[in-house]
Order: structure tokens, then sequence, then C-alpha cells
């Protein structure tokens, strides 16, 4: 009896899991705060050509230092976070709380290490 | 025989229709997306011709030849383009460095001098041909290279520039071009972003992010020094977040006054020249990014960072309050005076836009089509001192 509900639960679980990836995967599960398309769209934009004025649109870089993917390997998710949202302090890297939400930069961090800052127009 | 005739003819009596535009009525809008440049007509508000395969400008300035024939384009990526304005090519292109911010040219047009982020420092080339003459690398104290900004042309064959890394201004004389001599003033204030050059070209004005105030150097006597200027202006307040840094190439000076956006506030800096003493605050729309006056000197035009860029303000010189605003629409990323008309130019990034205004009734007079355009650079700025 109790295997059997263990098992029927693990079961349950990987179900879960199974269509929670699966409906991330085809971007019909909105998370909370997780920008949706037309967001997405416009944090491109933003990323390319406001962020790209100082990091260069192309992200290789300009008086902001290079966002390219070989340029933040190596670099924590969370330091990334906290640079966009924060600034640095010193720097003219200004923060972006207030006009990004933790979830929209979680998102461009994504984006970021992922290398496809540079993509879209 | 016919479709020779017409292959052979057809170009030629195009041509020979076209009318060789004056380069006095010349300009170039840069499509910083597309690595390409509009040639215009600045008299009939239209484009002439696209001429591409300048590379990344998502940050690029041009200078002009002393005749106004040649454009020479500094791009993001280190490239540096000459473009025949009249025939609308490139003439010869060199990827002189990494990674770029701007560029001058001698008063005798004879030497083309660009600013580099990486490597950190100075190239000098000879406009002719776009060989390189002088390499001076801006090496700091501790051995590393300084990033460099505010680059401009100066009297008595100089050019001079500054350190952002190292709080330096460097003053080249480059009567021997291929051996330039260099005057350092060390210790000008933290982290200068820009500079300028007045238009009489006798004092040089660097911009400080890193603390507030502008550093001053009076070109007719170096020895003086560097002096700072507007010390503390933002003291007491709270520093906003600067989205975009200012430009200090439009620098406004009406009459005897100069207009300066301050960093970190919604604030144009009013400076009076006789002392270079601060003579008023305006509080305007936004952060400002180029605070520019009207060649009469009567209006200073002003542009904002994001996300406030898509308003326009108007301040009426005489009396330092904002007269008007405008709203031209999203990111509106520079403005440039019609010489000779009452006419001013602004370019709206996201709405692939170049709106031409009337400055006297704010009216709309026509819009060119422009891919993501940024820089608008008229060949005027050949007979200005500093541009």
């Amino acid at each position: 009896m109790y295997t059997h509900w263990v098992s029927s639960w693990k079961v349950y679980v990987l179900k879960s899991v199974v269509m929670f990836s699966l409906l991330l995967s085809h971007g019909l599960f909105a998370v909370a705060g997780m920008p949706d398309q037309s967001r997405q769209k416009e944090l491109r934009h933003l990323l390319k050509h406001d962020c790209g004025s100082c990091h260069g649109m192309s992200l290789k870089g300009g008086l902001g230092p290079a966002l390219t993917i070989e340029a933040l390997a190596g670099k924590a998710k969370s330091y990334l976070l906290r640079t966009i949202l924060d600034g640095r302090p010193g720097t003219p890297m200004p923060p972006w709380k207030g006009i990004l939400s933790e979830a929209e930069a979680t998102w461009l961090v994504g984006v970021l290490i992922e290398g496809k800052g540079s993509d879209e127009r | 025989m016919l479709a020779f005739v017409v292959a052979v003819m057809a170009p030629l009596l195009l041509s020979a229709c076209v009318v060789t535009p004056d380069v006095n009525d010349l300009g170039i809008v840069i499509e910083r997306a597309k690595g390409s440049v509009l040639v215009v007509d600045i008299k009939q508000h239209k484009e002439l011709a696209r001429v591409g395969g300048l590379g990344d400008l998502s940050h690029a300035s041009v200078v002009y030849s002393p005749d106004q024939r040649y454009a020479y384009v500094f791009g993001r990526d280190g490239g540096l383009t000459k473009i025949d304005m009249l025939r609308q090519g490139v003439v010869s292109r060199v990827l002189q460095a990494g990674n770029s911010i701007g560029g001058a040219i001698s008063k005798d047009g004879r030497w083309v001098a660009a600013s580099n982020y990486k490597p950190g420092g100075v190239r000098i080339f000879e406009s002719e041909t776009l060989k390189l003459v002088a390499d001076i690398p801006a090496t700091m104290a501790n051995g590393s290279l300084s990033r460099v900004v505010g680059l401009v042309d100066a009297p008595g064959s100089r050019f001079i520039f500054t350190l952002f890394d190292g709080d330096e201004i460097w003053v080249a004389d480059i009567r021997n071009p291929d051996k330039p001599r260099i005057r350092k003033f060390h210790n000008v204030g933290r982290q200068p972003y820009d500079a300028l050059i007045t238009p009489d070209g006798r004092y040089y004005i660097a911009g400080l992010f890193g603390e507030d105030g502008l550093a001053l150097l009076d070109l007719d006597n170096l020895d003086n020094g560097v002096q700072r200027i507007l010390a503390g202006y933002g003291k007491g307040e709270r520093k906003l977040p600067v989205y975009k840094m200012p430009h200090l190439e439009g620098w406004a000076e009406a009459g005897n006054y100069l207009f300066v956006p301050a960093v970190g506030a919604h604030t144009v800096l009013v400076v009076d020249r006789s002392n270079w003493q601060e003579v008023a605050r305006i509080p305007v729309h936004g952060q400002p990014v180029f605070v520019m006056a009207s060649p009469d000197g009567r209006q200073v035009w002003v542009n904002f960072a994001y996300p406030r860029n898509d308003t326009v303000q108007v301040i009426d010189a005489e009396t330092r309050k904002v007269v008007r605003e405008l709203v031209p629409g999203k990111a509106v990323l520079h403005m440039a005076f019609q010489s000779q008309e009452k006419k001013i130019w602004i370019s709206v990034r996201d709405e692939d836009r170049v709106d031409i205004y009337d400055t006297v009734s704010f009216q709309r007079l026509a819009s060119i089509p422009a891919d993501k355009p940024s820089g608008i650079f008229f060949t005027s700025r050949a007979t200005k001192i500093g541009l």
C-alpha cells in the first residue's frame, strides 16, 4: 500500500514535470512576471539599442564592457542580475530597477548568457 | 544595336540630367543599425543616396574636409571611412582600431585623428590616403591604456583629448605629425566623459561623470593648468540614474553663456563665460543629452536620455526658460541646425524618421525615412572649429 502510494506519487510528479516543461518550451505557460512575447520583443530592442549605446549594438563593448557570450563566460547569473538591477556604483552603469522588473532582468540575463543578445533588431 | 544604345546611353543621359549638388547643401544621416549613411540634400529635404558597408555605426561621428567634399565617418568598430559627398560613394576605408568613439580633422584638412577605446589612445592618419602617421597610446601612470574621449582639433596645429580612465587631458602638437609632442594634465577630475572647445578655439572644457563639475583648460595659457568650474553643482541632491551618457559636441554657447547638461539631474546649467560661474539652472524634462544653441544663439534645443527620450525642449536663451516642448516620437537621438535657415533636423530612431522642423513656428515641415537614424552631420561643420 505504502509503496504503491509512493510510486503513484512519483509518477504524478514526473507527469507534472513533463507537462510543465512542455508548457514552458511552447511558451504557453506564463511564469509569474515572466515577460510575454511582446514584452520580450521590447526588451530585445532595449538591449540592442539602449544598452547598446554603451555596450555596443553587437554587444562587443564601448564605454561599457562587452556582453558577448565569451565575455560573460564564468560570470554568475546572480551577479549579472544584480548588476542590471542595482547598477555598478563608481561606473556609468545605472540601476535598471524601476524600469525593469526582476523577472525581466532575469530573462535578459538568460538571453545574454545564451549569446542571443544581438540576434534581433 | 538599339539595346546597345539604350544600355550605353541611358546612364549617360541620366547622369547628364543630374545636377551636381552644391557641397554646402549636403549632409549625412547615420543609420546606426544598418551600418549605412544617407547623403542628404539639406535644402531640398531629401535623400540623395545611401552609402553602405560602414560596419558597426551604433556610435558614429563625422568630420568634413575644409572644402566640404569629403566626409570621414568614425564607427564604433574602429572603422574609418572616407566618403565622397559629390559622388556619394566610399573613397577609402580602414579598420583602425577595435573600438572607437570619435574623431577630428586638423584645420588644414591634412590630418584626421581617431579616438579609441580599444586599444585606448589616438591614431592620426593622412586624410588623403588614410595612411597611419602616428599612434599615441593613452598610457596611464599604472601602465595600462585609458579609453579616450573628447577629441577635438584646436588652433596651433593641435589635437586635444581626454582620458576617461586616467582623469587626464592631453594636448598633442602635430606640427610634426609623425612625432607629436604631448603635454599632459593630470587629475583633471573623475571620469571625464566628453569635451568641447569654445567656438573661438580658446578654451577646452571636459565634462565630468564621476563628480560634479567641469575641467577647463585655457589653450592660450597652458601653464595655468586645468581649472575646475561648477564644482559640486549637484551638492546635497540625490543623483538620478543616467541611462545615456550626455554628449558635449553640441554644447551651446549662446552669446556669452554656455548651456550645459547637468549629470544625474534633470537640469541644464548656464555658465557665464566671463567668470565661469553658474548663473542659472533650468529644470528640464529629463537627463539632457545634447544641449545645442541655434546659429543665432537665441534658442537652445535639448534632447533627453532613455526613458524620456521621445521629447525635445526649446529654451529661450535670454529668459532661460523652456518655451516649447515637442514630442517627435520614440528615441530622439540627435539634432542639427540648418545654418542659414531657421530649421532643425531631428532624428527619431524608433520611428525610422528624420523630422525637419521650423524653429519659429515649431511646425514639422518634412520627414525623411531613415533606418534607425542617429547622428546628423551637415557639411557646414567643416568651417567650425572643434567639429
